[in-house]
């Protein structure tokens, strides 16, 4: 058995992602191998080589792939994909992008989102916004899914270094290219990635209100998300939204203010190991799996939390 | 330009969704079907570009039971021109769905087809990227812009950083997003129109493709319930809790 695992990451840093897929490609059993597919893209390279369980690190160095045009890399990945009993990647917007693309041309199904393994072909995946779990068995030779990042802890990057090989480029497609970029600039954590969260929804207002959860977040070193409801209203970029359509985290803290709790949000966060609601209405549905509920006016109880955080560091 | 626009029928979005006490499957019998809600937003672009004047015909597409047809009935309310059901019983699932597709589409011949970046029951974000991996055509996923130029669209695509915009040639599938736009409310009289527009009926076995399913599903159950806490009376309770008790802060 082998495994080929596509790495997430923009040329220079080894996304986090990468890492939880790694764990999940260590659970199948057999051997890793990790494709870096970019563009001077030597540092990614090298950081994966660095990760535990990585046996072997391919990169493929082109200028059509800096951008991870999933045309190309699809391409890529197919004429790799000889001999690898699976292909993982992670169930980010890259990996969602590019592998039902490969699974198609390998004429296989793809297992998205895969929760927790059961065997080398039985895996575990949400439907219905985690309403429901299904667990399903690949009938197919080889197994291509993508892994949810939250559901796998983040595999070491302490290992003695893998061998990294180069690999031919696929001729570039000609289908697409890469036209620019509007990314979120923040100093705070990434919303996968991040300890605490603190979002907001609708209940916000308008996008100048979201400066209070800003504030508490710097406190707490938190990451800011929201609603999909705060977000078409424009209080925030999409790249916040949490949920079944947005991203999915579980954080240890998640502190959710003037959110109502719709299943779609709650598919994005109900696994956070501590939910706080802040929420005027007392009925709100966000109550029924926070573990600290408070009803309060979120612009009393916001501005209170962040004087109370102060005094904790004033008190040590 | 023709324009091609796979619809599907789902569960609605507001139903919450129970697994059989035998784990075979989720409960579906009696519960509000719907069209999925970005195949919603893939029909409202399709039409908006109608109306620019940029496309000429719309197809809406829907594989599965018969009662798909209300969804495909739908589709044509809100602008749609005319309507392709492949019908049967059968699981599909998204490779099969995109390999049936695939056939619709040579004989369509559509030059933009756009289908809803994810279905809501499974959840599985594939079909459209399966569709232009098998017609070997580019893609523009999890669209909020969709702007057409001469032989290429230019799709601003909503990525985990944020936005990303590519340039795509034609044909191309495109996949919507939630911000691509907002659907019209159906009106009464175009729900009548529609009864009129045509909607032809195929088998998957007069398409000849093979539509056995890949993966079993050997049960389904529900995650473990979050019990609900405590309510807290202050801010300063919260604080201490999480603190002293939960030890997250
Ligand atoms: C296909 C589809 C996909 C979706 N995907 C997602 C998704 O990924 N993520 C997502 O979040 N949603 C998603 N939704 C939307 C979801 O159904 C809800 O509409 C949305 O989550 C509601 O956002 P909200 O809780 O911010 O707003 P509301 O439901 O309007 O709730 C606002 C809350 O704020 C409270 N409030 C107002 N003022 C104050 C105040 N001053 N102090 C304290 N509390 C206050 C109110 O009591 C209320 O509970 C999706 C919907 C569909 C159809
Ligand atoms: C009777 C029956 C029983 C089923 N039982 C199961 C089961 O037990 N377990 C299981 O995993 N699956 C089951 N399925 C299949 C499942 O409901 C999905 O149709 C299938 O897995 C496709 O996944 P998806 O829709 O999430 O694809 P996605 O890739 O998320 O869909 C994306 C887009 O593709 C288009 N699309 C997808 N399907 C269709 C369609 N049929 N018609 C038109 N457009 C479409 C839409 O534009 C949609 O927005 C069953 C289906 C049927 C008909």
């Amino acid at each position: 058995m082998s495994i080929l695992v596509i790495a997430e990451h923009d040329n220079a840093v080894l996304k986090a992602a990468t890492l939880n897929t790694i764990t999940a490609a260590s659970q199948l059993g057999g051997d890793i191998a990790i494709l870096v597919a970019g563009h001077q893209c030597g540092a990614v390279a090298q950081a994966a080589a660095q990760v535990v369980g990585v046996k072997k690190v391919l990169v493929a160095d082109a200028p059509h792939y800096a951008n991870q045009l999933a045309e190309n890399v699809a391409a890529l990945v197919v004429s790799l994909a000889g001999g690898y009993s699976h292909i993982l990647a992670p169930a980010t917007a890259a990996g969602k992008n590019t592998l039902p693309r490969v699974a198609a041309l390998l004429d296989v199904a793809q297992v998205s989102d895969v929760i927790k393994i059961d065997s080398v072909n039985t895996f575990v995946r949400p439907i219905y916004a985690g309403n429901v779990l299904a667990t399903v068995q690949s009938q197919d030779s080889v197994k291509v899914m993508t892994v949810r990042g939250t559901a796998f802890p983040a595999a070491a990057t302490t290992g003695s270094p893998a061998s990294i090989e180069a690999v031919a480029p696929v001729a570039d497609a000609g289908l697409s290219s890469f036209v620019g970029q509007q990314l979120t600039q923040s100093d705070r954590p990434e919303l996968t990635a991040a300890r605490i969260i603190i979002s907001g929804g609708r209940g916000m207002g308008n996008g100048d209100n979201f400066k209070l959860l800003e504030d508490v977040a710097d406190k707490l070193s938190a990451a800011v998300g929201a609603s999909r409801a705060a977000v078409d209203a424009g209080f925030v970029p999409n790249d916040y939204q949490v949920g079944q359509t947005g991203k999915v985290v579980a954080p240890d803290l998640y502190i959710a203010v003037g959110i109502s709790g719709a299943i779609q949000h709650l598919a994005g966060m109900k696994d956070s190991k501590v939910i706080v609601a802040i929420n005027k209405d007392e009925e709100a549905p966000i109550f029924q799996v926070a573990d600290y509920g408070l009803v309060a006016d979120l612009f009393v109880a916001v501005p209170e939390l962040s004087r109370e955080l102060d005094q904790l560091k004033a008190a040590g | 330009m023709k324009i091609l626009v796979a619809v599907k029928r789902v569960v609605d979005y507001n139903v919450k969704v129970r697994a059989k006490a035998d784990g075979s499957g989720v409960e579906t019998a009696n519960v509000k079907m719907s069209m999925n809600p970005f195949d919603e937003i893939a029909i409202e672009e399709a039409v908006r570009l109608q109306e620019a004047g940029k496309a000429k015909e719309i197809v809406a597409v829907s594989l599965g039971v018969a009662a798909c047809q209300d969804t495909i009935r739908t589709a044509l309310a809100m602008g749609a021109d005319r309507g392709i059901l492949v019908e049967t019983d059968a699981e599909l699932q998204p490779l099969a769905v995109a390999k049936l597709l695939k056939v619709v589409v040579e004989k369509e011949q559509p030059d933009l087809i756009i289908l809803g970046k994810q279905a809501i029951d499974d959840d599985a974000n594939q079909t459209g990227q399966m569709l232009a991996a098998l017609l070997g055509w580019s893609q523009g996923t999890f669209a909020s812009k969709v702007e057409i130029g001469d032989g290429a669209i230019n799709v601003t695509r909503e990525v985990d950083g944020g936005l990303e915009t590519v340039a795509i040639k034609l044909p191309a599938v495109v996949t919507s997003d939630l911000r691509l736009n907002e659907p019209r409310f159906v009106k009464l009289p175009n729900i009548m129109k529609a009864k009129k527009k045509p909607l032809a009926v195929l088998k998957p076995a007069e398409l000849g493709v093979d539509i056995a399913p890949r993966l079993i599903t050997l049960k389904v159950q529900e995650p473990p319930k979050r019990q609900a806490g405590i309510k807290v009376d202050t801010v300063a309770i919260l604080v201490d809790k999480l603190r002293n008790e939960a030890h997250v802060i």
